[in-house]
């Protein structure tokens, strides 16, 4: 393949303003999960859950190829897969280090699962490569319904719990002393993070889940540390990834995921540049020397 | 002395006792601490005075007895308890400034968003003063050093406006200069102000100025009374039930032959009630 072909094959602007018109579902479900990935990558992070949402897009793979070969609807099935997942690790991993094994012998299994699946699948071959790379091109109005859905409630529910959540994830030995149910947060922030990885599961793919759930809000990470402006730059990164991803991908031939993937890691390396500018960690600690030296 | 009646303890102990299966830490413990009394609680790992800590919280029930604070049951979250940790490093990347941390102490416990930012904000600016952290609130509590954590944390536990203060090792790897400024805090707060404090330690050197009482845990026993009347060689060797020697020098306490604690499963870090 030449450049000439590889630039045709990635970009494509003509007949773009008759194009955007049919995909306004999808760019609607985009803004919608890059709102949903944005609000819960703070918490992901802070708790430190970043290879659990890795296991838990693997499982949401299995029910929605599941839901593939038996006929329903894909995004029930997927949701199915990754609250299964999700609820099973906030009981069986409540230490660090119990998860992550948990999570690495879960993984592969939902993964060796969906692939059975979609092996004895006998439909469209795109609908199979999708659910592992990302198929949003194909949002019809009921799937949207259902992604708004389950996307209102997991936002509502996380403003409800924003403040003894973001306790109980930063500080747990006070959050507890305090009051704060710190072990049903966990469980309940669990089943709100299945949610959302089978939410972006269905704009991204299983595999590339994290370029939602993760880098926007490591990004936001970089620049900033009042968590406010945390949770308003990781919506607007995740945003940016996901509907900007679609806008881009509109005209070229090959799957949207890699626009979504390419635009957040790109918004990741700004910040690191920003954040190597301003000096990071060693203006702080220089200064720290000299106020404890006066 | 106002003699209007007779002051009702903060905390009152009644036949407390605790005990994890068959191995008893303490019981019949009949104690009350009153508002202003600083109360040093001493031991070896796993003599359970983070657990005398967790009863108070409300995050242990007694074995058997009872415990009250301002004359009720304990409560998990009471708002009549402030609560000092050990220094725990935040990793870098935690989305919390200092202020952010004193601000959890006011109202992290609530549900939903904060709606109304500016009495909050007010409340931490003064309790930021207090403990003397205004000038580092803006940093990011992953670059903050073990003692501007600790000042933190202070202010933190001030946030309710406590009668009872409890410290589980707020020193602990703190250097010098810090060790003295949290603790001349938390005595300020204790003799001035009149909150009552429980000071766990397994150093009483750094607070032996202002200790009022000691409560000293070890071979599922325990003594009470001044540090005078409890740090002595005789009432130490029976409790270890072996020969311990207790030393003063410029007021100053060294104990030596604690033999070696068998159990850490509290999750202490290592280190008898030593030499300095």
């Amino acid at each position: 393949m030449d450049l000439r072909s590889f630039f045709d094959a990635v970009f494509d602007f003509s007949d773009y303003g008759e194009l955007l018109p049919l995909v306004s579902n999808s760019i609607w479900a985009a803004a919608i999960l890059g709102l949903v990935g944005g609000l819960i990558g703070t918490f992901v992070l802070m708790r430190d859950l970043a290879f659990a949402v890795h296991g838990i897009a693997e499982l949401s793979f299995a029910g929605a190829s599941f839901a593939l070969l038996i006929g329903v609807n894909v995004v029930v099935g997927s949701l199915a897969g990754s609250v299964a997942a999700a609820v099973l690790l906030a009981v069986m991993g409540l230490r660090a280090r119990d998860r992550n094994s948990i999570i690495g012998v879960i993984m592969p299994f939902g993964l060796g699962l969906g692939i059975l699946f979609l092996g004895l699948y006998e439909g469209r071959s795109a609908n199979k490569f999708g659910l592992l790379t990302g198929q949003i091109v194909a949002v019809d109005t009921v799937q949207l319904n259902l992604l708004a859905g389950v996307a209102a409630v997991v936002i509502a529910a996380l403003l409800f719990i924003w403040r003894p959540l973001t306790f109980a994830s930063a500080d747990p030995d006070l959050a507890e002393a305090r009051g704060v149910p710190v072990r049903v947060l966990s469980v309940v922030f669990m089943f709100l993070l299945g949610l959302s990885v089978a939410l972006s599961i269905q704009v991204v793919g299983a595999l590339l889940v994290l370029s939602l759930l993760i880098t926007p809000a490591a990004a936001a990470l970089l620049v900033t540390s009042s968590p406010r402006l945390v949770v308003f730059l990781s919506v607007l990164f995740a945003l940016a990834s996901s509907v900007g991803g679609i806008l881009l991908a509109l005209g070229g031939r090959i799957p949207i995921s890699p626009y979504v993937t390419t635009v957040s890691f790109a918004i990741y390396l700004v910040c690191r540049v920003i954040r190597r500018l301003r000096g990071g960690h060693r203006h702080r600690q220089l200064s720290a020397n000299t106020a404890t030296a006066a | 002395m106002n003699r209007s009646g007779p002051p009702v303890p903060v905390v009152r102990l009644r036949d407390a006792g605790l005990s994890f299966g068959n191995r008893t830490l303490w019981k019949n413990l009949d104690l009350d601490i009153n508002a202003g009394e600083f109360l040093a609680v001493l031991g070896p790992n796993g003599s359970g005075k983070t657990s005398f800590l967790k009863v108070l919280l409300g995050l242990q029930p007694l074995s058997g007895g009872t415990v009250t604070i301002n004359g009720r049951n304990v409560q998990r979250g009471s708002k009549d308890i402030g609560y000092i940790p050990q220094q725990k490093s935040f990793s870098p990347g935690t989305p919390l400034r200092g202020r952010d941390l004193v601000g959890l102490g006011v109202d992290g416990d609530r549900w939903g968003l904060r709606l109304r930012r500016k009495p909050v904000q007010r409340r931490v600016d003064r309790l930021l003063e207090q403990v003397g952290a205004t000038s580092y609130a803006d940093e990011p509590v992953g670059l903050l050093s073990g003692g501007e954590l600790q000042r933190l944390r202070a202010a933190q536990a001030l946030a309710t406006n406590p009668d009872l203060l409890l410290c589980d090792e707020p020193l602990l790897s703190l250097d010098l200069h810090h060790q003295q400024a949290i603790s001349s805090l938390i005595e300020r707060r204790c003799h001035d102000d009149g909150s009552a404090v429980v000071f766990v330690t397994h150093e009483i050197n750094p607070v032996i100025e202002y200790v009022d009482r000691v409560l000293y845990l070890a071979g599922g026993q325990f003594r009470t009374g001044t540090p005078a009347e409890v740090l002595r060689s005789d009432v130490l060797s029976e409790m270890y039930g072996s020969r311990v020697e207790v030393l003063r020098s410029h007021g100053r306490i060294v104990v030596l032959g604690i033999p070696d604690a068998t159990t850490h499963q509290h999750g202490e870090s290592e280190g008898d009630l030593g030499p300095a």
